[in-house]
């Protein structure tokens, strides 16, 4: 008889191993495990869990049907309320979510939610089961700008209550940060991020790529000239940050964004693809959140030795434990408490090390985590030939500045109700890094959840009015 | 798809192609570029627009192949197409923004080097066609290399120069530009200057003796064009500016030319450096140390 107070474990590559390929790190569950796992929830009645999904999954419900061994029906459960499953499994902090609220981890491991998930989304997959699409045609038309994680479930929801849905994405692939920014070794990108894409696809949404809003159309005319009565705008996070140390213009420094793109977007790691990048020997990434983790360990798999250089300690590292925890297990050297004062150049522009300073915490600062301080005369150098600034992003101006009556707030963030996505502008809703600046993927499909609903209050609302 | 209604050789490596685009056609303007993608393996290309058509819903591009997507892309013909084509990218010229009566008060000089000669083009059009005639000076290295030239004479006062005088004036623009002000009695209020790296940085060293104020359109390394991987930073003044969003034109009297010419090589191939040389060899004064031309 198994523990019950230990979740079944989920089978992972070998960490020597999957150092050296963009193969999926984790295998997870088969079908047995996947039963054995469920049969662990207690099936509260007052499901935490629940609470702690930002999407609202019926998680005991769903988890009930794969303990019964109905997957197609779990399937329906979780897409009632999630329009990426497959992605959720995978990228979710659930730590701090779902599973952080599962009675289970009072007294041992709690249910792997996330695992369970994955599992029933790539078997849906697997068995050509896509979500269920609406029975009514409003014939209404809604815009959706930016095909992310916030766009594609503002967009399936509103899709699956009947409205007619466009979605304009900048790049020439939709997925967003799913497509450009996560590697492939956590979210395979055709076995299911494609698959994700095509599900939203199947409830009726189309999606035009290469349509830049503020740029090749504006959210104005899309109103007032294309028919459409109401936009949502997910368009991400923006420009990437940068310390504002000397040395940071040479050659060899670059954003996580840059780097990422490259290697997931355009595929710079196969060699058939033309992108070129910089895999660099030696490689400094700045930084301690999910994106610098992907970093770093994309690094590591183009060949580099990668140290990971954080200001604070462990404990507030902002990646999922997960992430930290696979990074290191693949050999990632971590300096924590340690901040770059300089990045040294060579006499010809290229990056030869960087200088760094050792820090300590001292009193909470306004994010309530203890304030790095410099510990004085603590300086040295680390030998490298890249430095990847993973410091996160400050918003993109194009629609703010484009779009007449869209307030913004003094971070430059769209502001919008968290409630239902309202903006300053009729007719325009918000969600996601555009308003939040950067977060995580399920938090941005909890705002495209909300600005669906918030939209289909409004265009109901508007139609009692003629 | 994006289908190619014309596609033209100009000069020797120097390709032409109208684009059926409508939204970028429709919104366009003057200084803005386009990002092109031939295929699903191809890189992202950023191309300055050359020419538009708002009613035929088209957009031209000029281009030189340097590397293997540019390559791929000059063997499109007439009837194929792209597989993306985004824009306009980009602030548009300060130019369109600028009074018309404001802009006939000024006496407005337009240095065009190599392939940038086609970005030229827009800005010399629109101001034309706004009653504003404007001088050009078109720099190439050879008679051969010298495109456009029929359509800029439509639109401003056009000087010719060539670095081997096999054409026009001999030497290079900026030879051409000291003529025109110290032997000829041309003053200039405002220069705008786009052409290979290196003539930029030696016409605003130039532009900076003589006090005119000059703007350069920059084309540094981009990914995604639209404000996100920050490639394509650059230091105007003590400012890092993004090239795809607070460009592409800039104060060109800021811009740290030597840095943004070290940047441009970063991913420059082995290929790509015998292109560069090709193309900059005879204009290039050395120094820069890696388009080859000092070798």
């Amino acid at each position: 008889m198994a523990d019950v107070l230990k979740r079944v474990p989920v089978r992972e590559q070998d960490p020597a191993e999957r150092a050296k390929n963009f193969e999926e790190v984790c295998l997870g569950y088969n079908r047995e495990e996947a039963v054995e796992e469920a049969v662990r929830c207690l099936h509260c009645k007052n499901a935490k869990c629940i609470q702690g999904c930002p999407v609202s999954i019926n998680i005991p419900d769903f988890v009930a049907e794969v303990k019964e061994g109905n997957i197609e029906k779990a399937y329906q459960v979780i897409s009632e309320s999630s329009a990426l499953p497959a992605v959720c499994g995978r990228v979710c902090p659930q730590e701090s979510q779902c599973e952080g609220k599962c009675i289970r981890g009072i007294k041992g491991d709690p249910v792997s939610i996330g695992k369970l998930e994955r599992f029933v989304a790539d078997w849906a997959k697997e068995n050509g089961i896509r979500p269920k699409t609406a029975e009514t045609k409003l014939g209404r038309k809604v815009a959706v700008i930016g095909a992310g994680p916030a766009g594609l479930t503002c967009a399936g929801d509103l899709a699956k209550l009947g409205y007619d849905v466009t979605i304009f994405e900048a790049l020439h692939k939709a997925g967003g940060v799913l497509s450009y920014g996560i590697p492939e070794f956590r979210l395979p990108k055709s076995r299911v991020v494609d698959e994700e894409i095509e599900n939203v696809k199947s409830l009726g949404v189309k999606i035009e790529t290469n349509v830049i809003i503020g740029k090749s159309v504006t959210i104005d005319e899309l109103l007032k000239e294309e028919g459409y009565e109401a936009v949502f705008i997910g368009s991400g996070a923006g420009l990437p940050m940068f310390m504002g140390i000397p040395g940071e213009t040479a050659n060899g420094v670059m954003s996580a964004n840059e780097f990422l793109t490259r290697n997931n977007l355009m595929k710079a790691y196969l060699d058939e693809y033309d992108t070129p990048i910089r895999k660099g020997q030696k490689v400094a990434v700045v930084g301690g959140g999910n994106v610098a983790m992907d970093a770093a360990r994309t690094a590591l798999r183009l060949g580099a030795e990668v140290h990971v250089i954080y200001r604070r300690s462990e404990a507030e590292l902002p990646a999922r434990q997960e992430e930290v925890h696979h990074a290191k297990e693949e050999g990632i050297d971590f300096q924590l408490l340690t901040n770059p004062t300089e990045i040294l150049v060579d006499d010809k522009g290229w990056v030869k090390g960087i200088r760094c300073i050792r820090m300590e915490l001292g009193e909470p600062d306004a994010s309530g985590r203890r304030r790095p301080v410099e510990i004085p005369d603590s300086e040295f150098e680390i030998e490298v030939d890249t430095v990847i600034m993973s410091l996160g992003t400050t918003p993109n101006p194009l629609i703010s500045s484009t779009t007449y009556g869209l307030d913004v707030n003094r971070r430059k963030c769209i502001i919008a109700d968290e409630e239902n996505g309202k903006t300053s502008k009729e007719g325009v809703y918000a969600g996601g890094d555009a308003v939040t600046g950067a977060a995580t993927v399920i938090l941005a499909m909890g705002a495209g959840k909300a600005a669906a609903r918030g939209i289909h209050e409004y265009l109901a609302a508007k139609n009692d009015l003629y | 798809m994006y289908k190619i209604l014309e596609s033209e050789k100009l000069a020797d490596n120097i390709y032409s192609m109208i684009v059926e685009a409508p939204r970028v056609a429709k919104h366009c303007e003057p200084g803005q570029f386009i990002i092109a993608k031939v295929d699903e393996v191809s890189e992202r290309i950023p191309l300055t627009i050359c020419d538009y058509d708002r009613e035929a819903g088209t957009v031209r591009i000029v281009f030189m192949p340097i590397g293997a997507s540019t390559m791929k892309m000059k063997l499109l013909k007439t009837g194929d197409a792209f597989q993306d084509f985004v824009g306009p990218l980009g602030r548009p010229s300060d130019l369109i923004g600028t009074p018309v009566e404001e802009l006939k008060k000024k006496s407005i000089l337009f240095i065009a080097g190599g392939v940038g000669t086609a970005p030229v083009y827009p800005q010399v059009k629109w101001l034309h066609e706004h009653g504003v005639t404007a001088d050009a000076i078109i720099g190439a290295k050879t008679k051969d290399l010298v495109i456009l030239e029929e359509q800029f004479k439509e639109v401003c006062n056009l000087y010719v120069t060539t670095d081997d005088g096999s054409y026009m004036r001999k030497g290079m623009v900026t030879a051409c530009l000291d003529d025109l002000v110290h032997k000829e009695g041309k003053s200039y209020d405002l220069c705008i200057a786009i052409g290979p790296m290196i003539m930029m940085k030696f016409v605003c060293k130039m532009t900076k003796e003589l006090g005119i104020p000059t703007v350069v359109s920059m084309n540094p390394i981009m990914v995604d064009g639209t404000g996100m991987c920050g490639a394509c930073r650059v230091m105007v003044g003590d400012e890092v500016k993004f090239a795809c969003v607070d460009g592409p034109e800039f104060d060109g009297h800021l811009i740290d030319f030597d840095q943004a010419m070290q940047r441009q090589a970063m991913y420059r191939t082995e290929e790509g450096r015998a292109k560069l040389k090709q193309e900059e060899a005879e204009t290039h004064h050395g120094g820069c140390g890696h388009c080859g031309g000092d070798e």
